[in-house]
């Protein structure tokens, strides 16, 4: 996919991830719009997971351990063919698979996460078992910023440097929000780039919520050999709408239907221009 | 044949060797843990099947989750103090919720470590995980049982907890005439007069009691109730209709473990029988080694035995 489609993927997935969890009654909308360019990049140009490949271990992975931003997973997911779009009208309601934060009872969905600070040991459990049996498969998990402060994602982090993963990539969605507040309010994550570096990964920085960016350093990944991968994605929370972006209490806030409207209309205009300008 | 066999920690390491040996996709995952696992030689000769994570359990367990995601026989091996508890979460969820094949092990379980204190005692372990779906839970008795659970976990289709202690284990059953399986409890000796429902390393102590009441002419069924969980209930529900009382014995606090899941599931039946737990109770536990503690505690052949001619009323 190229760079024009992906841009115009990312507003039609933001576009459906408002609609859905405006419909839902309930949803993380700020994070999932701050980390929907990083999924889409992933899926649509990065990994080799498909419907027909995901019950083979020979394949890319991915491993949502932010659980919260599920709507951005459940969204392109089912673009990815995993399950109907219709399937998406499911969300947060009774007695359907499709709740809150991910389960492997959805098709695509390779791991069980919600709570967090656990999503990286499973992903270097995944990536170790693919070194010792030479496989080349790759494995790509998106942590949030605030689950940073979970320590068992250092624990994490000395292990994947240990066995010098580098067929793991870790993306963590820098947008500098938590549910309290600012990151560096709540507990002070930075300097985080050299934070992981000294853990041993190699890192880079980007704009998480440019898919031209995002695409073009991900193409080089590994970015160090024998050594596991940190993307800091820079990115901003709500991305995309006008009065969501990097205000707190979008975390987890739903629209209204006049918010929904406005959220709506700003997205048309941005494909609108977009379209225009190809 | 001895009566006393090796410690069942021991016996789990030379099994899991020879089990390493034959399929290369297990994997031993440790946290500085392979000395007191007995998997110093396991790590040696198998170098490739072995991943250290350091002291760091919550990442011991979650990478184990990854491995087996990737179709690997992983044993997440830890101290069960704190496997169990440390790491209960990464249990929770990437084991048990996520549906990984993990089998986990506690080593040094119960009060083995019993010197050590009650930061390295595990009397919680069989509650905690008996409240969270998709992990049963063995503790075998002897090495007859440490040595066939051992076996039946490495096509089991569910994730498993296990734990094993320290103590050279006295020989319970005969092997040649003994079936193992995960799930179903084992009769060591019959009677009718009261039943010894036990579960891990304490049986021995239950038998121990059978023989001396035997002597004084009461006669105990003796029971090893190796799986907490998938339960054995028609081995329990016949021990109540069959023998007049029902002692049961654990290495575990009195609360949530062997003991209330026993009574849970007779009084649901509303089925009546005088019904003693023994276990460790609610209280700052005294120190000694695991004897001294399980004596102290009346999980010894005299203890129980008293507890015993107590419940059925009897005047020695």
């Amino acid at each position: 996919m190229n760079t024009h489609e992906l841009k115009l993927k990312s507003i039609a997935y933001r576009k459906t991830i408002l609609e859905i969890i405006y419909r839902g009654g309930a949803g993380h909308t700020a994070g999932s719009l701050s980390c929907i360019d990083i999924l889409n990049v992933l899926y649509n140009y990065v990994m080799n997971i498909t419907p027909e490949n995901f019950d083979k271990i020979d394949r890319d992975h991915y491993i949502q351990s932010k659980g919260h931003s599920v709507e951005a997973l459940y969204t392109v997911l089912a673009d990815q063919g995993f399950y109907p779009p219709s399937d998406l009208d499911k969300l947060n309601q009774p007695f359907t698979h499709f709740v809150g934060h991910p389960t492997r009872k959805v098709p695509g969905v390779e791991h069980n996460t919600g709570a967090l600070g656990h999503g990286l040991s499973v992903s270097v459990g995944l990536a170790l078992a693919g070194k010792l049996d030479g496989r080349d498969y790759r494995v790509f998990t998106l942590l949030g910023d605030g689950e940073l402060a979970e320590g068992s994602s250092w624990e994490a982090a000395m292990s994947a440097a240990h066995y010098k993963l580098d067929n793991l990539v870790v993306i963590v969605d820098r947008n500098t929000l938590q549910i309290t507040g600012r990151t560096e309010e709540v507990t002070g994550l930075e300097p985080l780039a050299e934070k992981f570096a000294a853990f041993g990964f190699a890192v880079r920085e980007t704009d998480g919520n440019d898919v031209e960016k995002l695409a073009a350093i991900l193409d080089t990944v590994p970015f160090e050999a024998c050594k596991p991968s940190l993307l800091l994605a820079r990115t901003v929370k709500g991305k995309g709408i006008s009065f969501m972006e990097d205000v707190k209490t979008w975390h987890h806030k739903v629209p209204s239907d006049d918010q929904l409207s406005e959220a709506l209309y700003e997205l048309a205009t941005a494909q609108t221009t977009l379209e225009e300008v190809s | 044949m001895s009566n006393y066999g090796q410690p069942n920690q021991q016996v789990f390491a030379d099994t899991l060797l020879e089990i390493g040996n034959r399929n290369r996709d297990v994997m031993v995952v440790t946290s500085d843990s392979r000395g007191s696992g007995k998997l110093i030689a396991f790590g040696e000769q198998l170098p490739d099947q072995t991943v250290e994570v350091g002291i760091a359990e919550q990442n011991l367990v979650g990478l184990s989750a990854g491995l087996a995601a990737a179709g690997k026989k992983v044993f997440a091996v830890s101290p069960a103090c704190f496997m169990t508890i440390r790491s209960l979460e990464q249990i929770k969820n990437d084991i048990a919720y996520s549906d990984r094949l993990v089998r986990v092990i506690g080593i040094s379980a119960g009060v083995s470590y019993g010197m050590l204190g009650s930061t390295h005692h595990s009397l919680h372990d069989y509650a905690a995980l008996r409240c969270i779906n998709n992990i049963d839970i063995v503790a075998p008795a002897d090495n007859f049982e440490t040595r066939a659970a051992l076996n039946a976990v490495i096509d089991y289709p569910r994730p498993i907890y296990m734990r094993f202690g320290k103590k050279p284990m006295r020989h319970l059953h005969d092997p040649q005439k003994t079936q193992f399986e995960i799930g179903k409890a084992i009769k060591i000796r019959d009677g009718d007069d009261l039943t010894f429902i036990a579960i891990g390393e304490p049986t021995s102590r239950a038998l121990e009691a059978a023989e001396l009441l035997d002597a004084e002419g009461l006669s105990c069924r003796v029971v090893s109730m190796h799986t907490l969980r998938p339960f054995d209930t028609d081995t329990l529900l016949d021990a109540a209709r069959n023998t007049r009382a029902i002692i049961t014995v654990e290495e575990h606090s009195v609360y949530g473990g062997l003991g209330e899941c026993c009574a849970g599931i007779l009084m649901q039946r509303g089925i009546h029988v005088p019904l003693k737990i023994v276990g460790i109770p609610d209280e700052y536990t005294v120190t000694g080694s695991q004897y001294d503690i399980f004596d102290h505690y009346g999980i010894s052949g005299e203890g129980l035995a008293s507890t015993a001619r107590e419940l059925l009323g009897v005047n020695v």
